[in-house]
Parts: C-alpha cells; sequence; structure tokens
C-alpha cells in the first residue's frame, strides 16, 4: 500500500514533530510511505478567504505530487476536509476526483483503512482532553456532535483509549469551537482570542494536564492563549500519542 | 400589473426548478402514556400552569376555593357562575377589571401540558388574557396524545379564533429570569371535569 | 436558584435580596440607610455597530467593544448557550427528533418549490374567511398598506407584538412621521423600542440588556425606581404601564409565524399572551407576513410548531400558540403579505434555502461568535449565522464583511430545525464577495500573495525557513505589538530548529 504523506504548510513550519510522529506511525503499520518533495499546501488559506481563484494553482500543485499514491494521508483534519469537500477551483477531472477521494485525515484512516486495534508501544499515563477541530468533527464526521440526535461514537477516542494509562477528562463545552478558524485569527482577532481564552478555561477547569487533537492548527491558537494565561496544560498531537510520545 | 401579479410573476421567474415532493407526515404517536391526564399534568406544570385536583364528592370544589375573595369573576363555563356576565355587544376591553376568568377547553394535549380555547370557548376572545388569573375546565376524555393527533381535530377549521394555551403568560427578556404575568394571565389552574 | 454547573459562579444568587417589598421597594424606615450605600459601579451597556453610511458594517470593531463590557459580555454569552442546553435536552426527549427536521426542511423545500400555487391557496382561503388580502412588493409599500388601512379606521394608536418583517420595514420609523403611535407589547421589544435601539436577537430581543440597563431605560421612560433592578418590579411595571396602552388601542398588529394554505389561517407564536391581546382587544387586527411564510396544510403545521419552541427556547411549546382564521364578528382582518427580495432570493442557486428560515434563533443560540459580539454588532436587521447569510441580499456591500464574522465551525446548521446548510452558505458569500471586489483591497492582496507563493514549490521553501528564524530572533516588543494582530490575545508559536521537509531531507534523504 503506498501512502503518500501530507504535511501541512503551518505544520511543516512549526510542528516538526508532528510530521515525524506522523511518518512513524504509519510505517509501524508496515505501510510504505512517501513525502513528495514538492507539496505546499491544500488551498485552504485561500479557499477559506472565499478566494478561490486564487487557490486553484496550489490546488493542481496537490494534485500533482499525489495522484501516484493509493491513500494520502495527512495529520490535519481540516486541511483533509478541504481536499476531500472543497478543492472544486480546479478542473474535476477522474485524476482530481480520485485524489480528493482517496486522502485521509490520520485518526480516520487508522480507524477506518488499517483499523487500528493495538498500539502496544504506546503509553501515556496523563488526564487528556480531547479536542475535535471543527470541520474534522462536522465536516469528516469522526465523532458524533452534541447538536444532533445520534448515537455517541468517537473515532479519536477508539484509538486513544487504547493507549495504556489514559485517562480522559470532560469539558464543560466539549465542541464549542475554540474561535482559530484559519483566517479568522487574524482578521477577527478580538472574538477570536476571546474564544480561545474561554475554551483554555474550560480546559483547566476540566483537570486536564495535555490537551491532544487531531489538529495542531487549533492547538497553536488554543496553546497560544493558554501561555498568555499562564494556564499550565501541554498541547500535544494525537500523532505523538499514538506513535509512543511519553510527554 | 397590480403588486399581486408583480409578486406571483417575480416568484414564477424565479422558482427553483428543482424536484421537491410534499412528504407524508406520520401521527408519531408510537408510545402513548399510560396515564394522558397525569402526562398532561406534568407537562403543564414544567410550563406554570397548575393541575386542580378534582374532589370526587364535590367536583367543582377546587374551583370554588380559587374563587374565594376574587371581587370581579367573569365565567363562560355553565357550571361556573360568575359575578360579571358576559352580553351580547360587550367590548373586548370590558373585561380589563376582571379576576378570575373561566372557560372549558376544547380539547387538551398530553404531549405539551395545552389546552385549546376557540371563539365559543371564551365568548369573548380577550376572556383568555385580560383577567388577572385564568381558571379552565378540561373532560379528561378529551386529551389527545400529541400535536400531530391535536391538529386533526376539526376546530382549526370551523373557529375563527383558536388558541393553545400552555401554563401562564410568561416571560424571561430580562436576564433570562422568569416571570409569569408577563401581559396575559399571571396563573392558569386547569380542573378536570367531564363535559356534562 | 439552585446550584447549576453551567452558570459562571458570578451569575447565582449571592444572598438574599436587601429586604425588598413586595412591591421591590426600598426600606428605609428604622435603622435602614437614607440612601443606598453600595457604590453604583454600573457597567455602561456596549451599544452596536456604528453605522457610516452605505460603508460595510465592521462587525469586528463592535464585537470587541462587547467583549471588553466583562459583565455584559458573561451574561450574554452565558444566557444563551443555556438556551441551547435547554433545546438539547428537549432533543434527547424526542426520538423522532432528526426525522422531524428532514420533515420541516422537506415541507419548506416543496412549499418554496410551488411557492406561487401555495400563496393562492392561502389567499383564496383566507379572502372566503372575511380576511382582506394586500400584496406588497417591498418593505416602503407594506408601509404605505398598514398606514392607509389605520387612517381609513381613523386609527392613532396601534399595539404590536414582535415580528421581524417590519423591523426590515423600519416600520416605526415610517408610521412616527405619520403621526401613528406604535406600542411594542412584547416585553423585551418594548425595552428596546423605549431606549430607541434595535432588538438584538430574534426572540429575546434585549437579551444584551443587564437588569441595570432596564432599570435605567424604564426610569427615564416609564418613571420607576432607578435603583430598584429586580426584574419581577421591572417587568411588573412595564406590564402596568403597557395595560391602558392595550386597552385604549384603535388597532393592533401581529406578525406570523405560518401561514397555513388549506384553511388561510395565520399562526403567531407568542409567550406572553401580547399577540392575542393585540389582535383580539382593538377592533382591527392587521398581519404582516413575509410571503416564505406560508406552509400547505395542519399536519405540516404540527411538525414546526413541534420544533419551534424546542429550538429557540428549549421548552415544548410556546405558551401562546394562536390561530387567526378569520375576523371576530364586528372586526376586521387584514394580511399583507410582503415580498421585499423574497422571490429574488428564490432564484439564487446557493442561497435560496435561507427563505426556509422559521426565525427560532437556535443558530444564535449555539454560535460561539455571536454569544461572545451581541446581536448589535452586526448592525443590521438579522444578526448572527442567518443574518449573515441574509443580510447580504438585502445590501452587498454593507454587509460585505459580515461573512468573515464567522468560524464556519458548522454548529448553527446542526441545530437549525429546517436544516439550511447556513455554514456552507456562509462559505458560499466569501466567494462571492471575493469574485464581486467586495473584500478589502489588503486582504484581496495578500490572498493573490498567498496563492502565488504555495503553488510555487521553490518560492514556498525559501520563504519558510525566513519566516521561523525572524520568529526565533526578534525581540518581544516587535513581536508583540499592535501591528500583530495574532499577538494582541496569545503567545506566538514556538519556532522548531528545522521544518519538517528540512528534517526529512537530512534523515531519510529521498528524493520524492
Amino acid at each position: 500500500m503506498r501512502v503518500g504523506l501530507f504535511i501541512p504548510c503551518y505544520v511543516d513550519a512549526f510542528h516538526l514533530e508532528v510530521g515525524i510522529a506522523t511518518l512513524e506511525l504509519l510505517e509501524r503499520f508496515g505501510l510504505d510511505v512517501e513525502y513528495p518533495y514538492d507539496q505546499t499546501c491544500c488551498g485552504q488559506p485561500m479557499t477559506n478567504t472565499g478566494c478561490h481563484a486564487e487557490s486553484a494553482a496550489t490546488e493542481a500543485l496537490f494534485v500533482r505530487n499525489f495522484a501516484p499514491y493509493e491513500y494520502i494521508v495527512t495529520p490535519s483534519g481540516s486541511c483533509a476536509h478541504q481536499v476531500r469537500f472543497n478543492l472544486d477551483a480546479i478542473e474535476q477531472t477522474e485524476e482530481v476526483k480520485q485524489v480528493r477521494a482517496k486522502t485521509f485525515e490520520l485518526v480516520e484512516f487508522l480507524h477506518d483503512v488499517i483499523k487500528a486495534d493495538a498500539f502496544p508501544w504506546a503509553e501515556f499515563p496523563h488526564k487528556v482532553a480531547l479536542h475535535n477541530n471543527c470541520q474534522t468533527l462536522r465536516g469528516l464526521r469522526v465523532a458524533s456532535m452534541s447538536e444532533r440526535r445520534e448515537e455517541a461514537f468517537s473515532k479519536p477516542i477508539n484509538l486513544l483509549s487504547k493507549v495504556k494509562g489514559i485517562e480522559f477528562v470532560h469539558l464543560a463545552r466539549p465542541d464549542e469551537c475554540c474561535g482559530f478558524g484559519g483566517t479568522f485569527s487574524v482578521f477577527e482577532e478580538g472574538v477570536s482570542a476571546k474564544m480561545g481564552h474561554d475554551k483554555v478555561l474550560d480546559q483547566h477547569q476540566s483537570g486536564a494536564e495535555y490537551v491532544t487533537s487531531s489538529d495542531s492548527s487549533c492547538m497553536m491558537h488554543q496553546q497560544g492563549c493558554a501561555e498568555r494565561l499562564g494556564m499550565p496544560q501541554k498541547y500535544i498531537h494525537i500523532a505523538q500519542i499514538l506513535n509512543g510520545a511519553r510527554s | 400589473m397590480s403588486s399581486r401579479d408583480e409578486v406571483m410573476a417575480s416568484i414564477r421567474a424565479h422558482r427553483p426548478k428543482l424536484v421537491r415532493p410534499e412528504p407524508s407526515v406520520p401521527l408519531f404517536d408510537g408510545a402513548t402514556p399510560a396515564n394522558l391526564l397525569e402526562a398532561f399534568g406534568q407537562q403543564l406544570a414544567r410550563m406554570g400552569g397548575e393541575l386542580l385536583k378534582p374532589d370526587p364528592v364535590d367536583p367543582l370544589a377546587p374551583v370554588r376555593d380559587k374563587l374565594l375573595g376574587a371581587k370581579v369573576v367573569c365565567s363562560n363555563a355553565p357550571e361556573v357562575p360568575g359575578n360579571k356576565a358576559l352580553v351580547p355587544g360587550m367590548k373586548p376591553a370590558d373585561l380589563a377589571d376582571v379576576d378570575y376568568g373561566v372557560v372549558r377547553a376544547s380539547f387538551g394535549v398530553a404531549e405539551t401540558g395545552s389546552v385549546c380555547l376557540t371563539d365559543a370557548n371564551l365568548g369573548v376572545n380577550t376572556l383568555g388574557y385580560l383577567p388577572q388569573r385564568l381558571i379552565v375546565l378540561l373532560d379528561p376524555a378529551e386529551i389527545v396524545i400529541n400535536i400531530h393527533h391535536a391538529y386533526r381535530r376539526p376546530e382549526w377549521r370551523q373557529a375563527r379564533y383558536a388558541v393553545f394555551h400552555t401554563g401562564p403568560s410568561a416571560t424571561a427578556d430580562i436576564e433570562g429570569v422568569l416571570i409569569h404575568g408577563a401581559q396575559g394571565v399571571r396563573s392558569l389552574s386547569v380542573l378536570p371535569l367531564a363535559r356534562q | 436558584m439552585s446550584e447549576n454547573p453551567l452558570l459562571h459562579r458570578d451569575l447565582l444568587d449571592s444572598g438574599p435580596p436587601e429586604g425588598m417589598t413586595r412591591g421591590g421597594k426600598r426600606l428605609d424606615h428604622a435603622e435602614g440607610t437614607s440612601t443606598p450605600l453600595r457604590p453604583k459601579v454600573r457597567e455602561p451597556q456596549p451599544r452596536g455597530a456604528r453605522i457610516r453610511g452605505n460603508r460595510p458594517v465592521d462587525q469586528s470593531e463592535a464585537a470587541n467593544r462587547f467583549i471588553a463590557a466583562p459583565e455584559h459580555e458573561k451574561m450574554h454569552d452565558e444566557r444563551l448557550w443555556d438556551l441551547r442546553q435547554k433545546r438539547d435536552r428537549e432533543m434527547h426527549g424526542i426520538p423522532e427528533w432528526e426525522e422531524l427536521r428532514d420533515l420541516a426542511s422537506a415541507i419548506k423545500e416543496h412549499t418554496l418549490t410551488h411557492l406561487d400555487a401555495y400563496l393562492e391557496q392561502f389567499e383564496t382561503n383566507a379572502r372566503a374567511n372575511g380576511v382582506q388580502v394586500h400584496w406588497a412588493r417591498d418593505a416602503g409599500e407594506h408601509n404605505r398598506i398598514v398606514l392607509a388601512i389605520l387612517e381609513s379606521h381613523g386609527a392613532k394608536r396601534l399595539i404590536k407584538s414582535k415580528s421581524m418583517l417590519t423591523e426590515e420595514c423600519d416600520f416605526r420609523p415610517f408610521m412616527a412621521e405619520h403621526g401613528i403611535e406604535i406600542i411594542e407589547t412584547d416585553l423585551g421589544e418594548r425595552i428596546q423600542q423605549l431606549d430607541d435601539e434595535a432588538p438584538s436577537h430574534v426572540v429575546v430581543p434585549a437579551v444584551h440588556k443587564l437588569r441595570a440597563d432596564v432599570a435605567q431605560v424604564f426610569a427615564e421612560k416609564l418613571g420607576s425606581d432607578p435603583d430598584t433592578e429586580d426584574v419581577h418590579y421591572l417587568a411588573e411595571t412595564q406590564r402596568e404601564a403597557t395595560r391602558p396602552l392595550i386597552t385604549s388601542a384603535d388597532a393592533g398588529m401581529t406578525g406570523c409565524n405560518f401561514a397555513v394554505a388549506e384553511t388561510g389561517a395565520v399562526v403567531v407564536c407568542t409567550n406572553e399572551g401580547n399577540a392575542d391581546l393585540s389582535a383580539n382587544t382593538p377592533p382591527l387586527h392587521i398581519v404582516s407576513a413575509g410571503i416564505e411564510k406560508v406552509i400547505p396544510r395542519l399536519d405540516h403545521l404540527a411538525v414546526f410548531v413541534r420544533l419551534l419552541s424546542r429550538s429557540a427556547l428549549g421548552s415544548p411549546m410556546t405558551q401562546y400558540t394562536s390561530h387567526f382564521r378569520g375576523p371576530r364578528a364586528g372586526g376586521e382582518m387584514h394580511v399583507v403579505l410582503v415580498d421585499n427580495g423574497r422571490s429574488e432570493r428564490l432564484g439564487m442557486e446557493k442561497f435560496w434555502p435561507s427563505l426556509k428560515c422559521i426565525r427560532c434563533g437556535a443558530c444564535m443560540n449555539t454560535c460561539p461568535v455571536f454569544r461572545r459580539s451581541g446581536g448589535l454588532s452586526y448592525g443590521a436587521t438579522y444578526a448572527g449565522p442567518i443574518g449573515i447569510i441574509l443580510d447580504p441580499t438585502f445590501n452587498a456591500h454593507k454587509y460585505s464583511k459580515l461573512p468573515f464574522s464567522s468560524t464556519l465551525n458548522g454548529s448553527c446548521s446542526n441545530v437549525c430545525p429546517v436544516k439550511i446548510n447556513i455554514h456552507e452558505q456562509i462559505a458560499d458569500w466569501r466567494k462571492v464577495m471575493s469574485e464581486t471586489h467586495e473584500l478589502p483591497l489588503m486582504k484581496k492582496a495578500m490572498m493573490k500573495a498567498a496563492g502565488a507563493l504555495l503553488a510555487s514549490p521553490a518560492l514556498y521553501r525559501a520563504a519558510l525557513p525566513l519566516a521561523d528564524s525572524a520568529l526565533r530572533h526578534l525581540p518581544r516588543f516587535i513581536i508583540y505589538n499592535r501591528l500583530n494582530a495574532w499577538g494582541r490575545g496569545r503567545e506566538v508559536p514556538h519556532a522548531p530548529k528545522q521544518t519538517f521537509h528540512q528534517w526529512y531531507k537530512e534523515n531519510r534523504g529521498r528524493e520524492k
């Protein structure tokens, strides 16, 4: 199974350890993982702002890079969502449609495709709060949504509960948006920061030592807020926990 | 072209040309509560209303107790006498001095604790709103399971005015603090009493 | 008040009130102080968006001022989040909840795709019941029609219940110009009317005000005690002040939640009973109804009645659900059907489903941006998620920034009882704004530059090391200053030693 590893632009720039953990984790399952050198971005910064025409060239580059692979896996639900749902500034050829359909976020991929049922190398004896990015939750449907009357399920919890020692804590507002929102975090900074402050306070009051998520974009924003407020909780990507990080 | 013609023409020009058939709506009455009156009473209480406990020997006793000390009572229910009559040609505002209004409901709804009052039940429509308090007689045999059943009843095609009362007048517009008697009646009391 | 873990501790009762009597008057006999000694530190009410002609409304600026009033923001956020929780509890109690939403959406889509036929059916049946039906192409015509009806009856005082359509039509200022006195009977609307401020929420119009703000308005306009903030006292003050106006009114006006085509009846839902008072006390009843309010049958009405109050307030039913099918003996009933851009919106491929809206406000209650900004920050008739997708149809330039007052989190679409894909329409509006040159020049330029950079691997790789090395070496005051928006409320991300791309090249060596 040839897997193309897509490392989002901000992970490339700020979260090296997430990229490494994702690569190593996939390799632990015996997968043949390649990292196309010319990859850049999924186009979300532009399409998020409504600038679809400006996103076309980037989207085309993505497709060129990842067409050869059976699966495309990325440690970012919002990027996977962008590719599967919004990569339509370019002509929808067969190749484009296929690339879009086989792009997965890491947890989805491990849960639904690999059907991973054990992580014997992993141990994380800490109190952990799970944060689901909104596109990952409501777009990719990795877990049940509090607004809907549906049976409770959570793919990230399913995977994480197989990690030795992990203990989950619960937030007062489990799936309220943290306020990152991509370009929202800069252009509508006041509300974004207030939402982030409220979110990290909730995380702190829930007793979390660590917060984990399959999206380090949200966590970048939350960590920034937590540090500004002097909150003690730490932020770690799901890939790192599943790959065996102890802290 | 009249305004009506213009609006209609604009609608026809812009109507989405999509196939959207009319859905059929089930009655959703699979799970029926064992005791409709009890279910009705529970919902009514949740909504700030009061279900009076009928007296087996003297069915109207709870109502008489309520009316003790009331200065002006206006009743459109033959079972309960009042001291202010509803006369033809009466102005709606004439009921502003009433302490207690008394009416009989057409039916009740267990799902929500609602009673249906029509213009025939009210006599003068403001009898449901201008009095300080309202007492409603309800035949327990005339309680339907839910709203779907309620809208199958004939009142909606016969009455000029028909209303569901679900508890007394209420508002929580200021900081979410719940107030009864916002503009309409301060209390709603329902007495289960079979129609004669 | 019992312990509610969801409420901030500051909102819980701190103890018994200061020796209040029933009427809310402060006791000052015997050893009581003559005047209250507590310092009156009143947080001023943050006002809404600054409107400057047709310039794009800056929702962010108004939101920041709301956030800078922490007592107001905290109460507003907690109150609306509580409504969202109450809605969830109702939902869990109804096994068929999602099926009801599917039905509600399907009924509305069917009706809208056959809107002319159902409006005709409604009109025919209403007329047969003795109702006079009028048609208004726009807001101005609505106002003129209503004025003509009032003038033909010599009516000078009009009482009304809540109607967002009348807000859309700027109804009150128009009537004031023509010497008609309008009295809002809904408590929240009346507070706002007396304060000369627009309603901030479609269901709870004064939700942004603290009781102290209401006490101040009532003291100025109704002569009540400015120092008594007890909510029961304030509500009673309004009840007693409004009652004589109701009994002496010449005409009454209501909005319309649903217009049932098969019976020609108009349905209005309130909790106060003020629609019933407005319609039944004076001899003349006028209904303002948007053309999208029509639904085919009573069986369909059941679906909406079951969903509306549960979605809006977490209560199974509004206290009053009123059905007006014809005028009373000796009375008159008029219905004014209003287009005001709705038929045109019907033709918008991406946005016509916004016409399904039943004005429940659930989207506002769940929206994390709305709860922290207040509805007045949107500077438009409709606020919150539904406002973002409706307002640009009234004025695309003035409301061109609103689609960006969102994180596209999607909670709104999930709570919408008629399944409007609100968050997707917000994203679609961003595209419209970009393509019709409504984006601010700076933003558009940045996006063009980003698009070019991200499309070129060579340019991108060259830019990255510059970005993170700058972060590593610049002093704090340069990174955290007014020009760097990210750094206002947060610490910037820590810059790692190398990018993933560099690490992979060094450690895994393989080229593609």
